[in-house]
């Protein structure tokens, strides 16, 4: 049994889900990499922020 | 139609064949669409992230849904569904049937119902390869 961190885990699946929607959701190979690393950036940005945000609420 | 006269990476024309196979093998197998037509370094990558994705979430000890008695897990069976033959091997090994005790646990149920549903997009997108929707 594996046991990552929760950010480990957001790491993973941000890495993962943005391989699949960047090859998806767009055509030429440029745009797959550009589409994905934006994904990657939003899955964990957002990831970040609504830690900080319920951090700030559970004070 | 434009549709009808797209060609592939191979250069075959899509219309020949059975249009749906690579959404049913897309299905079956992670990337297998893509590898039936010859998209191999998009077929690669999905089917390591996809496989990946599920193999983590049972090594986190994430549960696969084996009945629907409530709608979450109607949805979770129908999220697991989507990886295909993942899930049924699965099943038939006995993987994924221990109670989620751990928030890990947690984690890795859901890192499977994500990869099945990855693997129901990456389906459609060699779908759309096939009828010539996307280059």
């Amino acid at each position: 049994m594996i046991s990552p961190s929760h950010f480990a885990s957001v790491l993973l699946f941000a890495l993962f889900a943005s391989v699949v929607f960047g090859i998806t959701q767009r055509e030429t190979p440029q745009r797959m990499f550009r589409y994905g690393i934006y994904c990657f950036a939003l899955f964990v940005g957002s990831a970040i922020l609504l830690s900080w945000v319920m951090y700030a609420i559970a004070r | 139609m434009a549709a009808t006269e797209n060609k592939n990476a191979g250069g075959q024309s899509t219309k020949e064949g059975f249009v749906y196979l690579p959404l049913i093998l897309g299905w079956l197998v992670p990337g297998g669409g893509h590898f039936l037509l010859r998209k191999w370094g998009r077929g690669g990558l999905l089917a390591i992230s996809i496989l990946s994705m599920f193999a983590l979430g049972l090594a986190m000890q994430g549960r696969l849904y084996a009945n629907a008695h409530d709608i979450l897990e109607m949805l979770g069976l129908a999220g697991d569904l989507g990886s295909g033959l993942l899930y049924f091997v699965g099943r038939a090994l006995g993987l994924g049937t221990e109670s989620v005790q751990l928030t890990t646990a947690d984690y890795g149920t859901r890192f499977i119902v994500v990869a099945g549903l990855l693997n129901v997009i990456a389906a459609v997108d060699a779908h759309n390869l096939r009828t010539g929707r996307k280059a």
